[in-house]
């Protein structure tokens, strides 16, 4: 077993999320609306060596399971990801992250005159494309930093 | 048509264009034959920003089928005065309507009130988006003037922010036309509506000037630049100057070339265009009526499924 996989069953019960790209690991956190105020007990590894990917972050969530639509968008910034959902120490679940071919509820459209962005009961719905995101309302392209399109109402 | 609603010329075919321009023709030939077809129907009008030709075209199209109209009123009387958001004012409205026109000031407006209703909705205008019922007469008159296949046609003024011009270039991608588009650099086509046609595999071209392509045009299609579109009014009137047709611009054009604007012109279009053989403008304008009574018919009556 090697040291990684070690303080990975080190979590009682949560998500494990490995193989994130480096220096995303706060970004990851910023999808899964965590900033410390929820109460939950967080661990991130950031430029851990990786033989994969030479460098990577590492999160753990402890008592929180990754939801699909969570999964999705994760894909766009970590394309590599792993999530491994730990219960009572043991890893229950491993999954790769697959691109999807939508991603709803997550994103900001970047359009400020996009109905997404008014006061309406709808929620952002991006087609994703082999290049890119684009909003299934108005339009607009996002073609990279998806991270800065995270839905700020996310974020507690 | 077997759409329930139209929201984009993207969802436009071919067929479906040709049918609801081969029907209009039918009723301009021949009003008479459709006078109490929709007798009784309801159609309402809920325009969220002001409008003239639109609205007064899509009221006088249902009166024409036999139907009749309601109207929201102006924002300002409205519900949406209070607070009341757009998912609800169309759920109620439904309630007393058969059919839903629909203009707003934000993009994807349409679509998103689509979600939410049962009844036909149409998208008549939203923000900067789509304007699909203006394209289907902006075709028509093409037709009328030049055909729809194998011609040149130019696109010149506000292409950034014109959504007659968005929904135009899309729907003209069904069919055999060179597309030019003339506008100020700040002004160009949007992103997603340069990727829409390069998808479509359109046959496009971009200029800053209108002289070095006039020549080759069938059709001149010519939008507003709107002053409100720059940061201060030197700018504005240095760039609006150089997008201004007269009769003398159109020296250099073919003959037969058909001169078209969606209206309402300020001054892109001296009105000495008026009194030469190219200009159609007010000829597109009365082609909304026979046009969107084939539409609303299409839809009420489920178009090919009836």
């Amino acid at each position: 077993m090697s040291d990684h996989e070690l303080r990975v069953s080190k979590i009682r019960n949560g998500t494990v999320i490995d193989h994130v790209a480096a220096g995303q690991a706060l970004n990851v956190l910023t999808i899964l609306g965590i900033d410390g105020s929820g109460g939950e007990s967080v661990s991130v590894g950031m430029n851990v060596p990786s033989g994969r990917l030479g460098r990577k972050d590492i999160v753990k969530v402890e008592d929180r399971e990754l939801s699909p639509s969570e999964v999705d968008v994760l894909s766009l910034i970590a394309p590599e990801a792993t999530i491994n959902i730990v219960r009572d120490y043991e890893v229950v679940e491993k999954n790769r992250v697959e691109r999807p071919e939508r991603v709803v509820g997550v994103l900001s459209c970047p359009n400020h005159n996009c109905i997404t962005n008014g006061d309406e009961p709808v929620a952002s719905k991006f087609t994703v494309l082999p290049d890119g995101l684009r909003c299934e309302y108005c339009g607009t392209f996002i073609r990279e930093s998806f991270a800065g399109h995270i839905d700020g109402s996310r974020s507690a | 048509m077997r759409h329930d609603h139209l929201i984009s010329a993207a969802q436009l075919s071919r067929a479906d264009i040709e049918a609801v321009l081969d029907r209009a023709a039918e009723i301009d030939d021949d009003p008479a034959t459709v006078r109490e077809r929709h007798a009784g129907t309801v159609l309402a009008l809920c325009f969220f920003e002001p409008s003239t030709r639109t609205k007064m075209s899509f009221d006088t199209a249902m009166k024409r089928l036999g139907g009749e109209t309601i109207d929201m009123g102006s924002v300002e009387s409205s519900s949406v005065k209070k607070g009341e958001s757009l998912a609800d004012t169309v759920r109620v409205i439904e309630g007393y309507a058969d059919a839903m026109v629909l203009r707003h000031p934000s993009e994807g407006s349409a679509k998103m009130a689509s979600e939410f209703v049962g009844v036909p909705l149409v998208n008549a205008g939203d923000g900067a988006g789509q304007h699909p019922s203006q394209t289907l007469l902006d075709l028509y008159t093409i037709r009328e003037n030049a055909g729809l296949d194998d011609i040149t046609v130019g696109i010149m003024g506000d292409l950034k922010y014109g959504r007659t011009v968005h929904s135009l270039s899309m729907a003209l991608t069904n069919f055999d036309v060179r597309q030019h588009f003339v506008s100020p650099e700040s002004l160009r086509l949007p992103r997603s509506v340069r990727y829409d046609l390069h998808e479509a595999g359109a046959q496009v071209r971009e200029h800053e000037e209108l002289a070095g392509i006039l020549p080759e045009l069938d059709v001149l299609y010519v939008t507003r630049i709107q002053r409100e579109r720059f940061p201060d009014e030197r700018e504005y009137r240095e760039v609006a100057g150089e997008y201004q047709i007269d009769p003398e611009t159109l020296d250099e054009a073919k003959e037969s070339l058909t001169v078209m604007h969606p209206l309402p012109r300020v001054d892109e279009i001296d009105p000495a265009v008026d009194e030469t053989p190219h200009a159609q403008y007010f000829e597109q304008a009365h082609n909304g009526v026979p046009v969107r009574m084939a539409l609303l018919d299409a839809l009420l009556s489920g178009g090919e499924r009836r």
